[in-house]
This record gives structure tokens, sequence and C-alpha cells, in this order.
């Protein structure tokens, strides 16, 4: 792996957590969604929208999503999309101290299990 | 889990995975950024943005998106990111059985683990924060 995917990469698993942190940490303001109807839909999504977090973490998906195009145009997506799950282990720390959510230890294991594996998947 | 969370964890696991496919293919046609001047990024956005794979990735990607705010709603974080990895195995296993791609042992290993992992977050209770 060059040194220019790795730094890619690195961007694209930092600022995709960050913003999927912040996203949710938006999501849980508004409360749970109960129907699938685009009438009940649409107004509790424009409500998300009105907390700056959701905003925030659109704007560090972006990052992450350009930077992934990017490194999509050079490098086999086999190798880039697997990689960049790197970012489980920093979404649960993140969901624990930022979100406040209650890690079980057999979430952790099966957190520990799928960054392996994620890993392993990212060998040719 | 209920019924809830298991269809919209579904589709954010097929729509994610076939948005990933098509830009990755939209992207390949495009062909290789070498240099990130405005004046040469300028035509590559022009190229990326009039290609209809890239326009369905993109569709795909916003359907994911939806379903997966939606999901985020109730369901924690730290139990919705490790089960969506699923999308994970089911992409491997579906290039090996559709696109005929090799899968090294190292590689089912990571299938694997990644299915015992999916199992044992998704025993976990989905919502561990009150409103």
């Amino acid at each position: 792996m060059s040194v220019r995917i790795a730094v890619f990469i690195a961007i694209v698993v930092i600022t995709g957590t960050a913003g999927d942190i912040s996203v949710s940490h938006a999501m849980k303001r508004i409360g749970e969604v109960t129907s699938f109807r685009p009438a009940v839909v649409l107004p509790m999504l424009a409500r998300a929208f009105r907390h700056f977090s959701m905003w925030l973490g659109i704007g560090l998906m972006a990052v992450a999503f350009f930077s992934l195009l990017a490194l999509l145009s050079w490098a086999d997506a086999s190798l880039v999309v697997p990689a960049t799950a790197l970012s489980y282990v920093a979404g649960a720390f993140g969901a624990k101290f930022i979100l406040g959510e209650k890690i079980a230890p057999v979430r952790w294991a099966g957190v520990v299990l799928v960054c392996a594996g994620v890993a392993l998947l990212s060998f040719s | 889990m209920n019924s809830k969370t298991y269809s919209l964890i579904s589709s954010v696991v097929f729509f994610s995975s076939l948005g990933n496919v098509l830009l990755s293919k939209g992207m390949k046609q495009i062909g290789e950024i070498t240099t990130f001047s405005p004046s040469a990024l300028l035509p590559i956005f022009i190229k990326t943005f009039s290609s209809g794979t890239i326009w369905m990735g993109v569709a795909s990607f916003l359907v994911f998106l939806v379903s997966y705010l939606l999901l985020l709603s109730w369901a924690d974080f730290s139990f919705v990111q490790p089960v969506c990895s699923i999308g994970y195995a089911v992409v491997a296993v579906l290039s090996y059985f559709l696109l005929g791609e090799a899968i090294s042992p190292i590689r089912w290993v990571g299938v694997l683990l990644i299915c015992a992992g999916v199992a044992l977050v998704s025993g976990t209770e989905p919502r561990t924060v009150a409103d």
C-alpha cells in the first residue's frame, strides 16, 4: 500500500467516523421515528436539519466522501472499502465517550471481531 | 432486534454496497486522478457528474442515507455501525459467486469473523440511551 493511499484512507476514516457520530447525535435529538410514511419521515428529517450537529456531520461526511471518490479513481475498491472500515474501533469509542452509549462486553467483542474480519478482508 | 430495525439495516447494507460498486465503476471509467490543481480538477469534475453510473451511485447513496438516518433515530451508533459491516461479507460472497473473483483463505476467515462479530453485536440491545 502506498503512502498516498494510506494518507487518504486515514482522512476517510477520521472524517467519516466523526461525521457519523455527529449525525447520530442529531438524530437522537429528534427521537425515534415510528412510521416510514413520507408525511411523517420528511418533517422529522427537516427537524434533524435544524441541529448544528447534523450540518457538522454532513460537512465531515462530505470530506470523507470526496476523499473516497478520489481514492477510488486510482485504488481498487476491494482494498479501499475494507480498509476504510478501520473506523469500527474509532466509532465504538466515539459512541461511548461522546454519545454516552453503554457498550456491553459482548458488543465490544463483536466490534473487535468485525474489525479483525474487515482487516483480514483487505488482504489479497 | 425488531423487524423495523432489521428492515432498515437490510436497506442500509444493500444500498451502500450498490452505491460503492457503481461509484467505483464510474470513477474507473473516468480514469486516474494524478494532479489536484483546480484547472485539472474542473474537467474531471464535469466528466464525473455527467456520468450516468455516478448518478445511479449517488441515488443509491441517497436511499442508504435516509435509511441510515432513520435507523439512528432510535438505535445506538455502536450497534448500527458493526451490524452494517455484514455488507462487506455479503459483497465478498457475491463477488465470489457472481463475478468469479478469487477469495483467498485469509479473506474467507475475514468473512467468518465479520459474521461472528455481527452475530454477537446483533444479540445486544439496539438501544442503550434514553431520549
